[in-house]
């Protein structure tokens, strides 16, 4: 029997974990990656860069050896998808034919959408800006610090909230918070954009001295005089700025003509299908999925993204449906983390923060390199940790995860 | 049903979209049109309408109201300044 040629464009967490799994198949399906570097980026990691609690170079992994040694590698940017020919254009003028494509391309932070910015404002959304904000961060000897959102939608949605509370930590560590006022600021009438999880923060910055902006959209950034200024009318100064830029969807699926206005990938919210192509998946940031945009939300996916291309492949129908299912652990502080798990019917309901969510958010830190070309769901190691110590509500979408392991996470080869 | 007879001169359809999207639908509508524009939002977010109320108070615009369709909630904002 003829392999079908599945291409996926993008090696990041969504892409390498669909390659992986469907490598396990290999006597019916060829898997090749597209991947613009070839340089794997760990980016949960760049939260903990500008406080030197993490170097950026650990971060980064060859991408060759985070896949499956079936799984063939291409290293080439691609300038256009052109699903009626079913080929990739590649940027040295090359043509990739495929069966089925995964779009797993992610976000990009575009600044350049709030005037000023990029000029004025810092980030830690790529290992470049996370090194400048190093920089300027152990530069800095007192004064306001403006943390917070300048638009939507944003990759990790708890990760300003995160990073406001271990700033606030490492102040603390080098005898700066005394001389430093942290200020929070975001567009939502709320510290978050989930109400379930509003009191947990509200209630950790209250007891931090952090005070809050809400209803602050900011329209444009004035470097000179280190001034914020909001739709709403409100002007903020500040000494330092972190705010974290709205995204887009990869120029990629605007030269496509595959997005929405923002660039993201209208997705089939169950199939992880494209909407209108048959042959087409995405997952991950890339799509319009209404989940967070982030490498958990794909982690979740990816099994579900596997066994329906699978399926169609094998002539059947795509029924396996991705519930809305996604987990991640939130730093919240003084070496304590809390869980978010939730999916498109359950909001997330985050026990108290403990060390021991701490614990395994470093452990799941370190032990992705591994686990990754494995083909081994994240989701289902975190799950199978809060289950064997049962701290937590039982899951919503466990019976589905355990059909997940049986078929794909750990097929019978 | 309410029947409305206000016109909206701007629609933005935020059906399908969870929140915070069809705040900040509206907000980005708001910020592209002239003052004095009255904007419509189409939600079904319970919660939009109350978010919207307050958004309005804080940022010096009018709350128009919220109007009952088919699935769906009309949200109306008048651009004050």
């Amino acid at each position: 029997m003829e392999r079908a040629k599945v291409v996926i464009v993008g090696g990041g967490v969504g892409g390498t974990f669909v390659a992986n799994l469907l490598a396990k198949h290999s006597d019916r399906v060829e898997v090749t990656v597209v991947d613009a570097t070839g340089v794997h980026h760990y980016q949960p990691g760049l939260l903990y860069v500008p406080f030197g609690w993490e170097r950026p170079e650990r971060l980064r992994h060859d991408e060759r050896r985070l896949l499956h040694p079936a799984v063939r590698l291409l290293q080439a940017p691609v300038e256009r998808i052109d699903v009626d020919a079913r080929q990739l254009r590649l940027s040295d003028g090359g043509m990739l034919p495929y069966d089925f494509l995964v779009i797993a391309t992610g976000s990009c932070p575009v600044p350049e959408e709030i005037p000023g910015l990029a000029e004025g404002s810092h980030h830690f959304y790529t290992e470049p800006a996370a090194v400048r904000l190093r920089e300027a961060l152990h530069r800095f000897e007192g004064g306001r610090i403006v943390v917070g959102i300048a638009g939507f939608p944003y990759k990790c949605p708890p990760a300003p909230l995160e990073f406001t509370l271990l700033l606030d930590d490492w102040l603390r560590r080098r005898d700066l918070r005394k001389r430093t006022e942290l200020v929070f600021v975001t567009p939502l009438p709320q510290i978050f954009s989930i109400p379930t999880v509003t009191p947990l923060f509200e209630e950790l910055f209250a007891r931090k001295g952090i005070s809050v902006e809400t209803f602050f959209n900011t329209e444009r950034v004035e470097p000179e005089r280190r001034r914020l200024v909001s739709l709403e009318g409100t002007e903020l100064d500040y000494d330092l700025l972190v705010l974290i830029p709205p995204h887009r969807g990869s120029p990629l699926i605007d030269a496509s003509a595959l997005g929405d206005k923002g660039g993201w990938v209208p997705t089939d919210r169950s199939t992880l299908q494209v909407k209108g192509h048959d042959r087409l998946f995405a997952l991950g940031d890339a799509t319009d999925l209404p989940v967070s945009k982030s490498g958990a939300a794909a982690h979740f996916q990816a099994p579900i993204l596997a066994q329906n291309l699978l399926r169609l492949i094998a002539g059947q129908e795509p029924d396996a449906r991705y519930d809305g299912s996604v987990m991640c652990l939130v730093e919240t502080g003084n070496g304590k983390a809390t869980l978010l798990r939730f999916n498109y019917e359950q909001p997330p309901q985050p026990p108290r923060p403990s060390l021991w969510f701490r614990w395994q958010k470093t452990l799941l830190n370190r032990l992705y390199p591994a686990l990754v070309p494995k083909g081994i769901a994240l989701g289902e190691f975190l799950a199978l940790l809060q289950g064997k110590f049962a701290r937590t509500e039982p899951f919503c979408g466990s019976a589905l995860m355990e059909q997940w392991s049986q078929k794909v996470a750990f097929p019978r080869e | 049903m309410m029947v409305t007879t206000l016109q909206a001169d701007k629609i933005v359809d935020a059906r399908g979209a969870h929140c915070p999207g069809p705040l900040v639908e509206l907000i980005r509508a708001i910020k592209e049109v002239p003052v004095g524009t009255v904007v419509e939002v189409w939600t079904q977010e319970p919660r939009t309408k109350e978010d919207a109320k307050a958004w309005c108070e804080r940022a010096g615009h009018e709350f128009l109201g919220a109007f009952p369709a088919d699935g769906y909630e009309r949200v109306l904002v008048r651009k004050k300044r």
